[in-house]
């Protein structure tokens, strides 16, 4: 970082999770597989590490068994320091917090955390982005305008159903932010936002302290919204690639754009990696017969059959002479031989016996609930 | 403050591997890759630490920055103790000078102060030379069971390939009776593993006289056992059946990868009561492209396959770009493979690059005198230019 500033990293990861509840029955939103080895929560922790912030604080509420799990000491990400490291923040972690109903008293409930931190800038970020952003420019920028709070924003296309599940931001020339639309109706080219956000800790104690005592709860409605013309709001447009996830079908489309090379280039830079939990899985092994094409393969997947445009997660088995096309199977994922799946994805250690004919579409892929038998 | 541990670990990993040629040029055999995303010092830590031994000494001395570098603070195989754990140990000065190990027994000899720390009944004697899967404490009941001093465990081989190795004779009891070094006309066909369990305090006294009988050689199979032996000592064998390959030559290296790919060979790397740990890459998961043809291979985290990889060992980050054939092959990581080129029955080492329509190796039955071919081999770090020709038994290691 430029500016030579601490900064403190803090993680939401639960919020968004009624936009997948398929996905988010049993975990965060933070804990979402996605990408064949990844949890959504290994881009923002990714990010911050490799933007120099060495302090992040993890935002839990509910579900969060697999979520600590999936963490442990943060040393996968190098997170595990005597100085800075992860913090991982359930609800009721001191006298005054309780389950929160949004990031503002989520904020307040941690708030004990935060004051005692060194630093002095601090970067929100929840888990429902993938992308490869570097927090230090975003940083920077924020120093520069002299902001209060500094929001990060992608210009992109949305239908309908998309925009419903975002926040819209209004933007003038100056890159200041005018007008906050929180889950609008409408659909086309806007200005949505990648629920990230840059604001000193002496303001972002501000607007905790006062939102605690007006009973303030929502960081978009009452903050970003409300006070829209009192703060310097100022908005960071972030370029790369980047996939926002709202639902079964983003998910889905998320999980394929990896396809392409192109993508997959942006997202895993070299000098930028993403980080996530190790399993000390074995190689992939390809048996006699194997047909693969197009696809993304986890470690440790054995694969005897035919798999085409797929992302198969760490550990998965296709038995022999199995078709799958066009499916997402996250890790322990059982094919048993002879089956065909299209446009099926299967949550972890889902079990499909031989013969088997499961068919979803790609607008509506067909939903396997965690250890389903079939 | 050293709490008492039962059975430490010394891993012999000094040796130079030099019938590995250029594959041990910049390191030592043990942090040679194997299989995809191991090196072979993976087995025996891992072995150790399935078994429960938690306090292994690496013994280092050729070319240990890689292999410094990997073991780390032993994380990866959960080896990062606060009492044990994995130390390397490399050569040291001391007041009276400073000197190289000067052969295995020494090497120990050396590091008797390292093993006192944790006080152990009993010492376990690994190489990091060989792969397999072997459960260390079912040995050691065996060396408690019969009350040995040393235990030695054995393969059954072949009659034929006995003379390649060091060779127990046993009673009826399975205690070892004589013991010849690669015979002619061997007496038994129970092959040493060079996997050794010693009584602490036994091998100390023999290391030590060892040490001071400036004749000897500072060599287990050449002074201790045979020492122990004549002095009456109970040396009994440990009968080991499962899979085990001295990968110590490029042929066997290459014929050890490639029993990964046969399922009738029992060497099972997705066993989940017995893991085997490594230092995972930070990588995406592999890509296999729209034109891609794979079959009978294992593939690593990082690769992007867009060619055709039949019976191959394709390690971590590893790029085949479409039109480029790999066969019968195993590829390092980060090397890559450009469109065109052929690459069969061979092996190329790590962050390599072989140029377009470059051809290594060749399938030996194009040969009408066997003898002529064999494995074609590029070291680490070489780039092979367009169209260029590494023919079989060749071994490659500068730019061509």
């Amino acid at each position: 970082m430029s500016s030579n500033k601490k900064v403190l990293g803090l993680v939401f990861s639960n919020m968004h999770d009624n936009t997948i509840t398929d996905l988010t029955k049993e975990r965060t939103m933070g804990s979402v597989l996605f990408g064949g080895r990844y949890r959504l929560i290994d881009f923002p922790l990714s990010n911050m590490v490799n933007s120099g912030i060495n302090e992040v604080g993890v935002i839990t509420k509910s579900n969060y068994q697999s979520l600590l799990d999936h963490l442990g000491s943060g040393r996968e990400w190098d997170l595990a320091s005597k100085n800075g490291g992860l913090h991982l923040l359930p609800p009721f972690s001191h006298v005054s917090s309780g389950m929160y109903r949004g990031r503002l008293e989520a904020l307040y409930g941690v708030w004990d955390f935060i004051k005692t931190s060194a630093a002095d800038y601090v970067v929100l970020s929840d888990c429902d982005v993938a992308a490869n952003i570097d927090f230090s420019a975003i940083v920077d920028a924020h120093i520069e305008s002299g902001a209060d709070i500094t929001t990060v924003y992608a210009n992109d296309v949305l239908t309908a159903e998309q925009a419903q599940r975002a926040t819209v931001f209004g933007i003038n020339d100056d890159g200041r932010v005018v007008d906050v639309l929180v889950n609008p109706h409408l659909s086309g080219a806007c200005n949505v936002s990648l629920n990230m956000f840059v604001l000193s800790k002496d303001f972002l104690k501000n607007i905790v302290l006062e939102a605690a005592s007006k009973g303030l709860v929502s960081f978009e409605k009452d903050i970003l919204q409300a006070r829209t013309h009192d703060y310097k709001i100022m908005a960071y447009r972030f370029d790369g690639y980047y996939s926002r996830i709202c639902s079964m079908d983003t998910f889905y489309k998320a999980n394929m754009n990896l396809l392409e090379t192109s993508n997959r280039e942006k997202l895993f830079l070299t000098n930028r990696p993403i980080y996530t939990k190790v399993r000390d899985n074995p190689p992939a092994k390809y048996a006699i017969g194997a047909n693969v094409k197009n696809s993304l393969i986890g470690d440790g997947c054995i694969i005897e059959g035919t798999v085409e445009n797929c992302v198969l997660f760490r550990g998965v088995k296709v038995g022999k002479g199995a078709v799958i096309k066009n499916s997402i199977l996250m890790q322990g994922t059982v094919v048993g031989s002879k089956c065909e799946i299209s446009c099926v994805v299967s949550d972890k250690n889902v079990k499909i016996n031989d013969n088997r004919m499961l068919t979803g579409s790609e607008n509506y892929p067909l939903y396997l609930g965690k250890g389903a038998v079939i | 403050m050293y709490t008492k541990k039962e059975c430490v670990a010394m891993l012999l990993a000094g040796g130079q591997g030099s019938r590995l040629y250029a594959l041990t040029q910049d390191m030592a055999k043990p942090a040679v890759p194997y299989g995809g995303k191991y090196r072979i010092i993976d087995f025996p830590l891992s072995n150790c630490v399935n078994s429960g031994i938690d306090t292994v000494g690496v013994l280092t001395q050729y070319q240990p920055l890689v292999l410094h570098d990997y073991i780390g603070n032993g994380q990866p195989w959960d080896l990062d103790k606060m009492n044990g754990g994995v130390h390397a140990l490399p050569p040291f000065q001391t007041a009276l000078g400073a000197q190289w190990y000067k052969g295995t027994a020494n090497a120990i000899y050396q590091n008797i102060s390292f093993v006192d720390r944790y006080d152990p009944e009993y010492v376990v004697i690994l190489s990091g030379d060989h792969i397999y899967k072997m459960d260390y404490n079912d040995m050691l009941q065996h060396h408690k069971d019969k009350k040995a001093d040393a235990t030695i465990a054995v393969l059954d081989v072949p009659l034929e390939e006995a003379s390649r190795f060091g060779i127990m004779i046993t009673n009826d009891e399975g205690d070892i009776v004589d013991f010849e070094e690669k015979p002619k006309n061997p007496r038994s066909t129970l092959a040493s593993m060079g996997i050794y369990i010693f009584t602490w305090s036994k091998l100390k006294q023999y290391l030590i006289e060892n040490e001071n009988n400036p004749e000897e050689d500072k060599d287990f199979g050449k002074a201790i056992i045979p020492n122990m032996m004549n002095a009456g000592e109970k040396l009994v064998a440990y009968a080991f059946d499962g899979y085990w390959k001295d990968v110590g030559t490029l042929d066997s290296l290459w014929e050890a990868n490639m029993d990964l790919l046969n399922p009738n060979i029992p060497i099972d790397l997705y066993d989940p009561e017995w893991k085997m740990y490594s230092r995972n890459p930070i990588m995406p998961p592999q890509y296999i492209g729209a034109n891609a043809v794979v079959e009978n291979s294992m593939i690593t985290d990082g690769c992007v396959v867009e060619g055709t990889v039949d019976f191959s060992v394709i390690f971590e980050g590893v790029k085949i770009e479409e039109g480029a054939t790999v066969t019968d092959s195993i590829i390092m990581p980060g090397s890559v493979i450009k469109s065109g080129a052929v690459v069969e029955y061979a092996i190329v080492g790590e962050n390599c690059v072989v140029g377009s329509g470059a051809q290594i190796g060749a399938r030996p039955e194009t040969f009408d005198n066997r003898d002529d071919w064999g494995i074609a081999v590029v070291g680490h770090n070489i780039n092979i230019s367009e169209n260029a020709k590494v023919l079989p038994k060749q071994i490659v290691s500068e730019n061509m």
